[in-house]
């Protein structure tokens, strides 16, 4: 990257950051091609074997199977597509609608920028995850992309006021000045010249969105009102797990894993981008 | 200062009565009628229980009815119980309020040794390893680490009970597992504002003074650097409050939490709506605590704010 000169320098002394960027590659890869490769040893997440029941970890079901006989292994992988698509879209839910908010509140300033800020300070201090699960228990609503709305609808608060901060701080430069003298309007200006300077914070603070917002599905999931069967993500296969943990620890161990060491891995990846790509801001 | 009071009180007051318009929007676009259930009656009898709970009556005319018992603290009845939503609170909030507490005051009181030794100690190999175990906190949700908890601890090795809370030893694992869902953030806020504030020049004066080290950092600049912590305290209740649902969950704990998450399964729609205003009543009251705390800690806050 051009425009951070040292980024990469800075990031690569962070080995446990680089360490976390390929862990959590490699299980993006493991769960998208892991099930087709399962499936070519005769493993899948939907056959059911009574007869098998509930096994521990052994060669042929590296992480055991649960009380139908389903493959573990299988399920986790698929699980994690599951969890991953929901982190990611609802990532990008919360990224966009966080830079347009902050964005247009620094640019617009005085009144505006005031009430806009104003009211991310009162949403900040306000249970808006009680509020997800009051609506989704109310209405009934258990699809995806509810899910997808809800908890991105939740998630932009931070981004919004980093975002705001940056534009704050670039829209007196001299490169602004220059694009407003030759006649670019507001938007041309904001999208084509500020938000490009302003990606190093974003992409650090949509990184560490990810692992939030995975908890958040999860811990709606253990509430009954995320992922629904016949899907299956991280969170709904821990809290079957969780609901049999004395008799079967796998069935927690293994999505529990898989899930923590996701989360984990992506929180030391965006404190190693943050020191990268974000050296001043404190650390939060 | 007390314009600044006064401002935050009434974007209080916003907050609390757009909480209640919006609790009062969805119960009313909730399918069903709280007396649509399968016992049979006629359309005469089903009307004049309507009619007695004005349920017939215009949008307008119950939304007002509806806002004044709030004004009067009326949070609503549960239609699967007989109780209503304030006896619940009553009843149940004090249990998730103590296990809520210990587990939350256990947070503050080893996550500022974590972060005050971390940043004395910065960038090495103790700061690694402290922060380190901080990030490693955060990630593990509280529905893995619990039940890991009492299968490892009160199962296997038989030292603290597994469930309820009969005897003081039954807050335990209650408590750590709430606790450890923010021991990491207050560690890493109280390590930021540490660094901070041992680079200031008043802490410099006072090393300068000669006072001894662990006097600069745990009186002076621990007075300014735990700033980032008192302003956590707003979100770290709200996490307290979605945390309580799993905890209560897992630990059988008769809090609120745990009703809470009953109404959800049981479609206990008013509870849902009459507790999540008393949530958001609670945390924007002590948001304006918070505030208010922050400027007595900092009297740069407290007199150059207007």
């Amino acid at each position: 990257m051009s425009m951070m000169p040292g980024a990469w320098a800075r990031m690569r002394k962070h080995r446990l950051a680089v360490v976390c960027g390929g862990v959590i590659a490699a299980i993006a890869v493991a769960c998208v091609v892991g099930p087709w490769l399962a499936a070519a040893f005769g493993l899948d997440a939907t056959t059911i074997d009574t007869q098998l029941g509930a096994t521990p970890p052994s060669g042929a079901h590296w992480l055991g199977t649960d009380t139908l006989g389903r493959d573990m292994l299988v399920r986790v992988l698929i699980g994690g597509r599951i969890a991953l698509l929901v982190a990611v879209v609802t990532t990008l839910v919360a990224l966009v609608i966080g830079v347009g908010y902050g964005a247009i509140a620094a640019y617009a300033g005085g009144v505006v920028d005031e009430v806009m800020m104003r009211i991310v300070d009162a949403l900040y201090g306000f249970p808006t995850v009680v509020f997800i699960i009051v609506v989704m228990a109310v209405l009934g609503t258990r699809s995806l992309v509810a899910l997808f709305a809800l908890i991105g609808g939740i998630s932009w608060l931070t981004m919004a006021r980093i975002v705001r901060g940056q534009v704050l701080s670039l829209k007196r430069r001299e490169f602004v000045e220059a694009a407003r003298a030759s006649g670019a309007s507001p938007a041309r200006i904001l999208v084509r010249h500020i938000l490009p300077n302003a990606a190093g914070p974003v992409i650090v603070y949509a990184t560490l969105a990810l692992p939030q917002v995975m908890l958040t599905e999860a811990f709606l999931s253990f509430l009954g009102l995320g992922v629904q069967a016949p899907l299956a993500s991280w969170g709904t296969l821990v809290t079957e797990g969780s609901s049999q943990v004395l008799v079967y620890p796998w069935l927690l161990v293994g999505p529990g894993l898989a899930m923590g060491v996701a989360v984990m891995s992506l929180n030391f990846l965006g404190d190693g981008l943050r020191d990268a790509l974000d050296p001043h801001t404190r650390k939060i | 200062m007390i314009r600044f009071i006064v401002r935050r009180l009434l974007a209080s007051i916003v907050v609390v009565f757009v909480v209640a318009s919006a609790s009062f929007l969805l119960l009313h676009a909730a399918p069903g009628g709280p007396f649509d259930t399968a016992e049979r009656r006629s359309a005469v009898v089903q009307r004049a229980m309507e009619d007695r709970y004005g349920l017939n009556d215009s949008l307008g005319a119950q939304y007002a009815r509806e806002l004044a018992h709030l004004a009067r603290g009326d949070l609503g009845r549960s239609i699967k119980r007989d109780l209503s939503v304030n006896d619940m609170i009553a009843r149940s909030a004090p249990v998730s309020a103590l296990v809520g507490a210990l587990g939350l005051l256990a947070a503050i009181g080893l996550g500022l040794v974590m972060g005050v030794i971390a940043a004395w100690r910065r960038n090495s190999r103790t700061d690694y390893a402290l922060m380190g175990l901080a990030l490693v906190g955060i990630s593990i949700p509280s529905f893995v680490l619990g039940p890991l908890l009492i299968a490892e601890l009160s199962l296997r090795l038989g030292w603290l009970p597994p469930a309820r809370v009969d005897g003081p030893a039954g807050y335990v694992l209650p408590a750590i597992t709430l606790g450890m869902l923010y021991l990491g953030t207050i560690a890493r806020l109280t390590r930021g504002g540490m660094i901070e504030a041992l680079g200031q020049d008043y802490v410099r004066t006072a090393r300068a003074k000669g006072l001894p080290e662990r006097t600069v950092v745990w009186k002076h600049a621990l007075r300014l650097g735990v700033q980032p912590v008192v302003t956590y305290l707003g979100p770290a209740t709200a996490a307290l409050i979605s945390g309580s649902f799993v905890v209560e969950k897992i630990f059988q704990i008769p809090g609120l939490g745990a009703a809470f998450v009953d109404s959800i399964t049981e479609h206990d729609y008013p509870v849902l709506t009459g507790v999540f205003v008393f949530y958001a009543v609670l945390l924007v009251g002590l948001n304006l605590v918070v505030d208010l705390a922050y400027g007595l800690l900092d009297p740069r806050v407290r007199e150059g704010r207007a």
